[in-house]
């Protein structure tokens, strides 16, 4: 009996044997979780994070740049926290704030390092760096995050921010990882490719204590950081300033273009932010503050708000009727103020007249000849094809669409075709006298203050444009900003037909906007004023000076502050004469401007 | 001369040659438990513990000659004395001892530190082997048994005070022992009923689940073959029995130290606490996991190496193997040391006399059990327990216990034609 239980024993002793081997083989051979564990355990692959590029001004002056920031990192199972008000005090940080990033730290990993407090400044830094030693499981990661040297151009240049979910499931080249910073608007984010440089990372294994013990396979799979490429803005620093300074109180947009390359040298939102406020551990509170204040400051108007154009239309409209033959210099209406109203001018006016006098009976009459050229004998088919010829026109002055500025968020404002009025009224249901509005710039039409910028560059370039834009040159290197930024775009209206335009719009400014005319610099200009229906009128202005030699063509929108002729001629004059001279010599038109009391 | 030339051809070679493959891979796998790429120090370097185990093993060599050189008959002679001198140390270690990790469990002498604990394993299988050599000590009877288990008690009780509850549970392994010696099957049933039972019942959340079970199966016996008034009340009182150890159970297991009682329920759930209780063998099972089929190679494991397996050198030394040489190398392990256990029973079953036998299956069950709960242990099919994985693990106390151990058994078997039969 005895000696069948030895064979028990062994064969006990067996199956005890087999049971292990295969226990091993299910862990060890079919089961991978664990080696893929054990990578996460040791292998830490820590991102090198590029320095972002720097943005310049166009005389390259700094706008933009990086400023160190340090997030305290914690190692949960190293940290031991036994004063904990002491510590709070110390670190200038709530009890719960601490609490939650402490539980988070630990949620994510016992002994990998977490952030618990992110983004301290240079200043609390150093306040804080000889308390670090006294905590063990603590220590210091540097990041970068955007600085401004002058609180200006929040519009043009953006901001960057964490990624967030949409835009992390749509990066197909799988680059972001979470928390990482991207461009969200402006600059930033258009040239976010080039900005961002390219991340390197190396792979180092580390013991239980996150402690380094070497590169992983000596740094075969390790790869350095590029930094991003630096931009250089076509923005003028100075006169964005002076610009931004001038808009201070009002809502409303500046934007001044250099027509003879589409460069943008100002780009003005009022009311506006410092940019300043939104980097680093700010962004988040400043944001939201930002985002519910009732004047919109991050609402970029000077290409998302959309007014109609006003008079300032009539000189597009102008052009088009010399164009296409029905109107010439010659050609005279009578003001017929049963028509349109109009003010008093001597009556009546030829093209010249009319856009000197803004004269609105005669854009209504000149409008209906173009319009109702009696291709069609039907009346209201006739109307038809005659709108949209004159969409097609209009619509290569770059307007009722996006121009393509590089910042993103851009509107392509409004101009009607023959499929709208079918729309609304049914086809063959509606004809001039239905859209008669349009003839003098109002109606069913929306432009963007930078379409209105574009159009001074039109005239001031007798012709054609380049579609506006913001950056110069990347990494000093002018070839590599896009191809569609250095082609002309023709509006399809020949240069003769500019002449009378800019000697009309020179003098109009005499009868319009005296306050705008600066000595020695010819200034051609055209007020405007874009009717609101909401409240009193929006005022708008566009000129480009000097004449002979255009420099620079601006729009200027002051919104509620009425008639054109006011605040946004003077404004613009102001930014005409600082732009070409470098100063202002007016100091009470500057006065008059700053304290004007255009208020929203 | 011609007598020592015989005596040294009847030496078991195959158990010498196991032993000793198993101290050298050891060895190197304690080398590279320690490891530091960074700071690289020899394996002969005396400061870590590579080197240190080397003077551990030439001392064990230096004790398997004393062993091999002494007359025969001096361990059955002086079994009782040993067991005697061992309870001794085991009963003043909790005053005298050094405490390490809340435990009183080691002698400091100069720079080594013995742990009595581990010399008491060989005392009592000696005092067990001289105590069961009577042709008279039959199991099956009561008051045999009660000397037995008295014999075997009294260390356990004393290691308990320390408190050591692994090496404690190390005693339970003389169980396999005492079964080849005819300890009644019943025993074992009970035993194992009772294991399974308390597995169950932890491992199950709903105690009525199991309630149920044990009512379908006693109903079944009931039923089965031919019914009796007396088989009927035996299963019922039997089932009442095992419905009241569940439910004690768990009143049992809810008094246990926080620290014990997580021990246990790692085993079912070792995600419940990953970075506390549950860490080691979480740990451990993704170093061993890690090693794939062949393994990162040798002093290529980032897990031991690194520190994540805690007493990566001592009781989680197999991490290293496994995580280093694969399941191979795991393979390899498992094959030496069932080998050894089963020439280990193939010699206890060709002694001549019981004394020698019964300490044969000593030594086969101490081992047995070590190999099996230790290996266990790392892969988390049961609980945490400290006890070191046999010529292997580092730590001189239980090399050289091992090895004494063991090569007791190698010089009786040696000597076996020479003892006189004195067959039960």
């Amino acid at each position: 009996m005895e000696s069948n239980r030895s064979i028990v024993v062994g064969i006990i002793i067996l199956l005890v044997g087999m049971v292990l081997l295969t226990k091993l083989f299910l862990i060890q051979v079919t089961d991978d979780t664990y080696l893929r564990k054990a990578e996460r355990n040791a292998i830490q692959r820590i991102v090198d994070h590029p320095y972002r590029g720097l943005v310049y001004d166009r005389n390259d002056q700094l706008m933009v740049y990086n400023n160190p920031v340090f997030d305290l990192m914690v190692i949960p199972k190293e940290f031991h926290l036994k004063d904990t008000a002491r510590f709070c005090n110390i670190f200038g940080i709530h009890k719960e704030h601490l609490i939650e990033s402490f539980n988070a730290a630990k949620k994510y990993s016992w002994v990998k390092p977490s952030p618990l407090i992110k983004q301290i400044s240079n200043e609390e830094f150093a306040r804080i760096q000889d308390y670090l030693i006294d905590y063990r499981g603590l220590f210091v990661l540097t990041r970068s995050v955007r600085a401004y040297p002058n609180p200006i151009g929040a519009s043009a240049l953006g901001y960057i921010g964490e990624i967030n979910r949409t835009q992390l499931s749509k990066d197909e080249t799988q680059y972001y990882r979470q928390g990482d910073y991207v461009g969200l608007s402006g600059l930033e984010a258009y040239y976010e490719p080039e900005l961002r440089g390219k991340k390197g990372v190396k792979y180092k294994m580390v013991n239980v204590r996150g402690i380094d013990k070497g590169s992983f396979r000596n740094g075969a799979l390790d790869t350095a950081a590029i930094p991003g490429k630096n931009l250089q803005s076509t923005l003028d620093m100075e006169l964005q300033m002076y610009g931004e300074k001038l808009m201070k109180g009002k809502r409303g947009s500046v934007v001044a273009i250099e027509p003879k390359t589409g460069e943008i040298l100002s780009l003005i939102s009022a009311p506006s932010y410092d940019p300043n406020i939104l980097t680093g551990a700010r962004f988040g509170r400043n944001y939201l503050t930002l985002n519910v204040d009732e004047n919109k400051p991050l609402f970029n108007r000077p290409i998302m708000a959309m007014y109609p154009p006003g008079s300032i239309f009539k000189i597009v409209q102008s052009l088009v009727g010399l164009q296409e033959g029905v109107l010439k210099p010659t050609t005279t209406f009578s003001c017929n103020r049963s028509l349109v109203n109009c003010h008093n001018h001597p009556n009546p006016v030829n093209l010249f007249g009319a856009i000197k006098y803004s004269c609105n009976p005669y854009y209504h009459q000149g409008f209906r000849a173009m319009i109702n050229q009696e291709v069609s004998s039907n009346t209201f088919r006739d109307t038809q094809i005659g709108l949209d010829k004159w969409h097609e026109a209009v619509g290569k002055f770059g307007l009722g669409s996006r121009l393509g500025i590089d910042i993103h968020g851009e509107k392509g404002g409004a101009i009607p075709t023959s499929q709208l009025y079918d729309r609304i009224y049914g086809n063959g249901r509606w004809k001039y006298s239905t859209i008669y509005s349009l003839s003098i710039g109002q109606g069913e039409m929306l432009v963007t203050p930078l379409q209105m910028a574009n159009l001074a560059a039109v005239f001031a370039n007798k012709g054609f444009y380049y579609v506006p834009h913001l950056v110069k040159a990347i990494d000093e290197d002018p070839e590599l900003i896009p191809k569609k930024f250095k082609e002309r775009v023709y509006t399809g209206i020949d240069s003769v037909h500019f002449d009378l335009v800019q000697d009309a719009m020179q003098e109009a400014l005499s009868g319009t906007a005296a306050r705008a005319i600066i000595k020695d610099i010819a200034i051609a200009g055209k007020t405007g004023t874009a009717q609101n229906p909401a409240g009193e009128d929006h005022s708008v202005f566009i000129a480009f000076a000097p004449k002979e030699d255009p420099q620079i063509a601006i729009a200027v929108y002051v919104e509620n502050a009425g008639w054109g002729g006011r605040a946004a001629a003077s404004t613009a004059s102001l930014m005409i004469e600082k732009y070409l001279k470098g100063q202002v010599s007016r100091p009470a038109l500057e006065t008059y401007v700053l304290e004007g009391k255009f208020i929203y | 001369m011609r007598e020592k030339e015989v005596q040294n051809s009847k030496i078991d070679w195959i158990t010498v040659i196991i032993y000793l493959a198993l101290v050298t891979i050891g060895w190197f796998n304690i080398y590279a438990a320690v490891y530091d790429e960074q700071n690289a120090a020899s394996i002969f370097d005396f400061s870590i513990n590579s080197g240190k185990q080397l003077v551990w093993i030439a001392t064990a060599l230096g004790l398997i000659v004393l062993i091999l050189v002494a007359d025969y008959r001096f361990f059955e002679n002086l079994s009782f004395i040993l067991y005697g001198i061992l309870i001794f140390f085991l009963l003043i270690t909790p005053f005298f001892g050094k405490e390490i990790n809340g435990q009183r469990a080691w002698f400091e002498l100069g720079a080594f530190r013995l742990q009595p604990a581990e010399f008491a394993k060989f005392a009592t299988a000696l005092a067990l082997a001289k105590l069961m050599d009577s042709p008279l000590f039959d199991l099956s009877q009561f008051k045999f048994q009660w000397k037995a288990l008295g014999i075997i008690a009294l260390p356990v009780a004393l290691i308990m005070l320390q408190p050591d509850t692994g090496t404690a549970m190390v005693y339970s392994a003389f169980f396999i022992m005492l079964y080849r010696e005819g300890l009644p099957q019943k025993y074992y049933v009970i035993g194992i009923t009772l294991v399974t039972l308390s597995l169950l019942a932890i491992g199950i959340e709903e105690n009525l689940y199991l309630v149920a079970g044990i009512c379908v199966i006693a109903l079944f016996v009931i039923f089965s073959g031919k019914y009796s008034w007396k088989k009927t009340l035996s299963v019922l009182g039997l089932s009442a029995i095992m419905v009241a150890y569940v439910y004690s159970l768990d009143y049992v297991v809810e008094k246990l130290p926080d620290h014990q009682q997580n021990r246990i329920m790692v085993l079912f759930d070792p995600d419940i606490d990953p970075l506390g209780v549950g860490w080691n063998v979480t740990q451990s099972k993704i170093a061993i996991g890690s090693g794939g089929l062949i393994g990162k190679g040798y002093l290529e494991g980032t897990q031991t190496k690194f520190d994540f397996v805690p007493e990566q050198h001592t009781d989680f030394i197999f991490c290293t193997l496994g995580e280093e040489f694969g399941w191979f190398g795991s393979l390899v392990l498992v094959a030496l040391f069932c080998t050894l256990l089963l020439r280990l029973v193939f010699l206890a079953e060709r002694q001549k006399t019981r004394f020698s036998r019964i300490y044969g299956y000593c030594v086969i069950s101490l081992l047995f059990f070590h190999f099996a709960i230790n290996i266990s242990m790392t892969v988390g099919l049961f609980p945490v327990v400290g006890i070191p994985l046999p010529f292997f693990s580092y730590g001189g106390s239980s090399l050289w216990s091992f090895t004494i151990l063991l090569f007791i058994f190698v010089k009786l078997d040696s000597h076996r034609n020479q003892i006189l039969g004195r067959l039960g």
